[in-house]
């Protein structure tokens, strides 16, 4: 996984609560069976209009947003399905930052698996952000955000901090403790399914 | 130390656990299916590694597949592929795969259940949030994403924060249980406690309200916890669990001594504090009906679509969303839910494709017609609950009354096979999400139990199951 450390751009603001995974990606590109090139599908119901054609209002249509790497929204956000691809798709498109009062679960858990960084905070703190018209840098080591006007510190667990900032993989991490994998198994009486 | 259910079963499974951080949970059942596998398998190939223990994992294809008749090949290219890429990811890698000719194909959720696979105290995942469908036999079920998926596959266990134990106690008896089903009591939780209300938690249902109601009720309920945000849902198993699972294809041979260990174990110690809890009286509730883009939208069908700025209550982001919601929804604040006219009917997904719905949802229609102006389908859960309707003659009530009688899968509850609404169709479905687009792009689903959707197939739009003529 590609590490995490510094990220500076203007932010996109996604104004909508309960924003769910099924919008974020909808249902007809699940189809793909690999992990690449779903940014074109990123909101694509809300994005395009029934001939394919960009809706001009949407916030991810509005040239100013383009090269924005961080993605400021509401409440609840990646609610519903579990679907990674949710990940994927604000990855490829060109997210690295997702910042919201609030995030699901199972995205949440998801965002760390895939080197993209959810940072929660207080809705009022959000609102700032979110009306932030210029650059703001977002600092993992130092976990600050830092506006024109504010430097603004936020919470992380020191296991997934770890794991972005020096990209690590899971798996091999977990394979360090197959010993005790392979204890736990010993001691379990749980039948087989075969 | 006095502990929940959920802590008992969360604290039998660690494998490591570090301080102030996420521990090693072992994992007892990896269910797999087509959608969010391919790309955990091709991450095995790529690190050369193996699945760990295949003998504790079980793949069938359900998202993808037609509901139409299964000697014809797949039309749609990209879900051919994927279904054969779970095919050759399972003979790859040696897991048991109920393929889309097996008799044990059906929705992951309902078939795991059916086969015994489902155990209580155990720990299961899949790459779906509804596997919190199986809490229902007391097991600690989860959702996780793909590449949690792969870490399963290589380490048969998974790093998690722990989650806290919310009480739903369910209180009363409800007048009418035909009428008002487990679909409409999870509908009520979510109205009150909304979209968001268990996130971060696992939701253990207890009190009268929910030791009353069969096994496949209370998988209905458990279903939908993660629509009310919660990781998982569980409910303490007792005899009805017993004997759902007691016989089964891989119920375990010495089932019976594992029957007095569960007795003994898995339930709630009286002392044992919730981090939060609520509580819904169900003397009164009647039949749900959700009106908006979310489960929490949701109505009495006595009442009338509700006006965003009073259903918000003050919160503008809400009354907003659900200002969205109306005019996504085609729907205008006042309008009694009665007046609202369908298209569509979907009997069928893991919320509502048992045996049980479907014997329901057949009294309701028995001797009517399905409204002219209406299609309406029943997509059965499993080919077993196929089998198992057919043989008390439900595909002839179904038939008799128009509704199409289809193969088993997930079909039109996410419409990722051809089963979709056009832009516009208004469908009374007995899934479980109302997202925009859930059911096909511009398409409006209204979230609602079988027996008022099969009141709904034969008014053409809906009606108080509780004032039909049931003969």
């Amino acid at each position: 996984m590609k590490s995490f450390t510094k990220v500076k751009s203007i932010v996109t603001p996604f104004d909508q609560v309960n924003v769910d995974t099924d919008q974020i990606v909808p249902k007809q590109f699940l189809k793909l069976i690999q992990k690449s090139g779903f940014g074109k599908y990123l909101f694509y119901n809300w994005r395009y209009d029934s001939n394919k054609q960009p809706i001009s209002d949407f916030v991810l249509n509005d040239s100013k947003y383009h090269n924005s790497k961080i993605f400021v929204t509401r409440d609840n956000f990646g609610c519903g399905s579990s679907r990674e691809h949710a990940v994927w798709a604000l990855q490829d498109f060109g997210f690295s930052v997702i910042i919201a009062p609030s995030f699901s679960d199972i995205f949440y858990s998801n965002c760390f698996k895939n080197g993209l960084l959810p940072i929660q905070l207080d809705s009022k703190i959000v609102d700032s952000i979110m009306n932030s018209n210029s650059e703001i840098e977002v600092d993992l080591e130092s976990q600050t955000i830092t506006t024109e006007f504010q430097t603004i510190s936020f919470e992380i667990d020191p296991h997934k901090k770890k794991v972005l900032l020096e990209g690590l993989d899971d798996i091999s991490l977990t394979l360090e403790y197959e010993n005790k994998i392979t204890d736990f198994e010993k001691k379990s009486n749980v039948p087989s399914v075969l | 130390m006095s502990k929940t259910l959920f802590e008992k079963i969360w604290d039998s499974h660690i494998v490591v656990k570090k301080e102030n951080g996420p521990s090693l949970l072992y994992i007892d059942r990896h269910l797999v299916h087509e959608v969010t596998s391919p790309q955990a398998f091709e991450g095995l190939r790529m690190n050369k590694r193996k699945v760990r223990r295949p003998d504790l994992t079980i793949a069938t294809m359900d998202h993808n597949v037609p509901t139409t008749d299964r000697s014809l090949p797949i039309i749609d290219q990209t879900s051919s592929i994927q279904i054969k890429t779970l095919e050759k990811n399972c003979q790859d890698f040696g897991i048991n795969l109920f393929d889309i000719d097996s008799p044990y194909q059906g929705i992951v959720h309902v078939i795991a259940p059916q086969l015994g696979i489902t155990l209580p105290g155990t720990t299961i995942v899949c790459g779906d949030s509804h596997t919190s469908t199986q809490g229902a036999f007391g097991a600690l079920a989860f959702g996780i994403g793909t590449s949690e998926v792969e870490h399963v596959f290589v380490t048969q266990a998974l790093w998690l924060e722990k989650l806290k134990p919310f009480e739903i106690r369910v209180e009363g008896k409800r007048k009418n249980p035909f009428a008002v089903t487990a679909k409409d009591i999870i509908l009520s939780i979510i109205k009150k406690i909304g979209t968001a209300g268990g996130t971060g938690t696992v939701i253990e249902y207890t009190g009268e309200g929910i030791t009353d109601l069969s096994m496949e009720q209370r998988m209905t309920i458990c279903n939908m916890s993660v629509e009310a945000g919660a990781r998982a849902g569980l409910i303490a198993p007792d005899e009805k669990t017993f004997d759902y699972l007691r016989g089964r294809k891989y119920t375990p041979e010495n089932f019976d001594e594992l029957v007095s260990v569960w007795k003994k174990d898995l339930h709630t110690d009286p002392s044992a504090k919730f981090e939060k809890s609520f509580t819904l009286k169900i003397d009164d509730i009647a039949p749900q009906v959700s009106w908006g883009t979310n489960p929490g939208m949701t109505s009495d069908v006595t009442d009338t679509v509700p006006d965003p700025k009073e259903f918000a209550k003050g919160d503008l982001a809400q009354q907003k969303s659900a200002e969205k919601a109306l005019l996504y929804m085609d729907l205008k604040a006042g309008i009694p839910i009665t007046e609202i006219q369908i298209d569509r009917v979907f009997i069928g997904s893991c919320t509502n494709a048992r045996l049980e719905d479907l014997i329901d949802a057949s009294r309701v229609v028995k001797g009517k017609k399905v409204s002219e102006k209406v299609s309406a389908m029943v997509v059965p859960g499993s080919q077993m609950v196929k089998k198992q309707a057919e043989k008390i003659g439900l595909d002839k009530i179904f038939k008799d009354a128009n509704f199409e009688w289809r193969e088993s899968g997930c079909s039109m509850c996410l419409g990722m096979n051809p089963d979709i609404l056009s832009t516009g169709e208004r469908c009374a479905s007995t899934s479980n999400r109302n997202f925009e687009g859930r059911q096909g792009v511009g398409g409006r689903t209204h979230l609602v139990s079988p027996v008022m959707a099969a009141a709904a197939a034969i008014a053409g739009r809906f009606v108080d199951v509780r004032e039909m003529d049931l003969n």
